[in-house]
């Protein structure tokens, strides 16, 4: 103060104090915490992290890993379908919806209510619902259809699809509302010009609303893709990665390894490929949304 | 459709002294049955969980094991409940849910309470008081959301250690904080911004600074974004599992950790009625906060949905 001048650090100096927290987090646990990650996944660290550095060793054992195969390829199912299945039940139900229908409320609660338990009840239930002695299979055969199978969490080939079926119900809901409010974003006067022309309302949907509304969807994709990196909870509740390894995902890999298989390397190697995976969304997500503006 | 074409009935010969307005719809036309029809089994598959967790809650074991999951309870019993609450068991320990339920409400009290007070303070920080270099930090704090959380798990773990905080209640409470940082502070920053600048202004010409503007101004005025941000942050914090099961030690494990750890016990007779009343008892305090608050549990949703 004595000095006249104030130093530049000072400047703005309650708010710099107010900022300290965010900036350690984003120094320390999000830059800092993934470059060592990155950097001790090309270490051969299993008890504890140690600097012994053995190049790409880690992602070769990575990829030669069966469990890890079939944690990218369960991966892959589920985020394809989620993706597909969720936008499309979400679109179709927030076009239900939006017919200026009568207990509208009553319905979207009912839609959505799955949306505020957590994966693990909701694992738990579908669970219950799946289980062959006593749940759908059994009352479906109970009615008479003595062949009729559906055993998702003990046959292997199927689990995921078990595992999705509880994912759609948790979380189709939250599209459905942010589709919603996207319908009601749309001008009401576009609606009365296609009813004007005689355009049937599947095309009008189509051909006008669906590519006006390419910004709900793009946010609602991102919103869904960065979830299903993080599908962890519900494999636990639901199947606990069974039978066998048949429903794995990358993201129980990466914790049994650290966590329990004392094996650091793998878990740090595993990781890595998880955000590789998530860059390769985001960054032309970003790209495409923040890219332009700043230049335009 | 046959609807919309009668819709747009010539309206040229009205007769002005006949009825006024548009033909008034029937209400069992053919599209409103598909509409609500299709409406109705959807809300049933929506349903149908929740009534088999409540019905199988109910029942005793026999029961369970003679009949069909749907139908509703011979007679009803309250003894799962019970148990769940306090005589299921995790490994040794068999004083049942409780000790979770309370766990986890040591854990989300505090969790919130810092959370949504750092978030706040540095949203107001961004919106009103931005200094040299906060949009980079903002913008990598952003992107930080994206993360998996898989990439940080480890280093967290060091760092807490480092302090003595690994496995304590205290360092769940900032990881919980860490990670709510991008959502929250981007909710506080955009509210913050759309407030009229001229109350800003004037407050800094009657001589106020960075708290005085704060506390007197800003938080008085944005009660109902403290709220969307503590619905937000209840359910986020109560359904989370993986950083209470990386970060805290089995007594202090929250409810759904121990909710997972009773239901897929491996040992002894698989007690369905006692892990259906569990669940139901795990999801309830969310579920509570979602029917009680409504529309702000989707504006909730709907802001954390949205980039700034």
């Amino acid at each position: 103060m004595a000095t006249g001048k104030p130093i530049r650090l000072f400047r703005n100096l309650s708010s710099k104090i107010a900022a300290i927290p965010m900036i350690l987090t984003v120094l320390f646990v999000f830059v800092g915490g993934t470059a060592w990650t990155v950097t001790y996944s090309f270490t051969s660290s299993k008890l504890l992290p140690k600097t012994k550095f053995v190049g790409l060793r880690q992602y070769e054992r990575l990829w030669e890993t069966e469990r890890w195969l079939v944690s990218i390829e369960n991966l892959m199912i589920y985020g394809l379908c989620s993706m597909v299945l969720s936008l499309l039940i979400g679109f179709i139900l927030a076009a239900l919806l939006d017919q200026k229908i009568r207990f509208e409320n009553t319905f979207r609660s009912i839609m959505l209510y799955p949306f505020a338990l957590s994966f693990i009840v909701t694992g738990l239930v579908w669970q219950w619902l799946l289980n062959p002695d006593f749940g759908i299979q059994k009352i479906i055969n109970g009615l008479g259809f003595t062949s009729f199978e559906f055993n998702p969490l003990y046959n292997s080939d199927i689990v995921i699809y078990g595992v999705l079926i509880a994912g759609l119900w948790q979380g189709s809901g939250l599209v459905m509302v942010l589709m919603l409010a996207g319908l009601r974003g749309i001008d009401q006067d576009i609606w009365k010009a296609s009813r004007v022309d005689g355009i049937p309302a599947w095309k009008t949907y189509l051909f006008i609303i669906i590519p006006m509304m390419r910004p709900v969807f793009i946010t609602t994709l991102v919103l869904i893709a960065s979830g299903i990196v993080k599908l962890y909870d519900l494999i636990v509740a639901q199947t606990g990665g069974g039978p066998g390894i048949a429903s794995e995902v990358p993201a129980k890999y990466v914790y049994d390894y650290m966590f329990q298989g004392q094996n650091l390397g793998q878990g740090f190697a595993a990781s890595t490929m998880m955000l590789l995976a998530v860059l390769i969304v985001i960054i032309p997500w970003a790209y495409l949304e923040f890219g332009g503006k700043k230049r335009g | 459709m046959a609807d919309t074409a009668s819709q747009m009935a010539p309206t040229t010969a009205r007769d002005m002294t006949g009825p006024h307005g548009p033909k008034p719809r029937r209400a069992l036309s053919g599209r409103n049955i598909m509409i609500y029809g299709t409406l109705i089994v959807v809300s049933i598959y929506y349903l149908l969980p929740l009534y088999v967790m409540i019905v199988t809650s109910l029942k005793g074991m026999p029961e369970i094991r003679m009949g069909n999951i749907f139908a509703p309870p011979m007679e009803i019993t309250f003894e799962p409940w019970v148990k769940a609450w306090s005589e299921a068991c995790t490994g040794l320990n068999c004083d049942g849910l409780s000790r979770g339920f309370w766990n986890s409400v040591r854990i989300t009290v505090p969790s919130v309470i810092v959370s949504i007070a750092i978030a706040s303070v540095n949203g107001y920080a961004l919106a009103n008081w931005k200094f040299k270099g906060a949009d980079i930090f903002f913008t990598i704090l952003i992107f930080g959301a994206f993360i998996p959380y898989q990439v940080m798990l480890y280093p967290i773990v060091i760092l807490l250690r480092e302090m003595g905080l690994y496995g304590s209640l205290t360092g769940l409470v900032i990881v919980h904080s860490i990670f709510g940082m991008p959502i929250l502070t981007l909710l506080f920053r955009n509210y913050f911004t759309s407030l009229p600048e001229e109350l800003f202004k004037a407050a800094r010409v009657d001589g106020a600074g960075f708290w005085g503007i704060y506390f007197q101004i800003m938080l008085p005025m944005s009660l109902p974004i403290f709220v969307v941000a503590m619905i937000l942050q209840v359910t986020g914090i109560w359904n989370d599992f993986l950083f209470g099961v990386v970060y805290t030690k089995p007594d202090l494990y929250p409810m759904t950790v121990q909710l997972n750890n009773i239901v897929n016990s491996v040992q002894g007779v698989k007690e369905y009625n006692v892990n259906m009343a569990a669940t139901i008892l795990t999801g309830l305090v969310p579920l509570i906060i979602y029917f009680v608050s409504g529309r702000l549990f989707v504006r909730g949703i709907a802001a954390g949905a949205v980039k700034g």
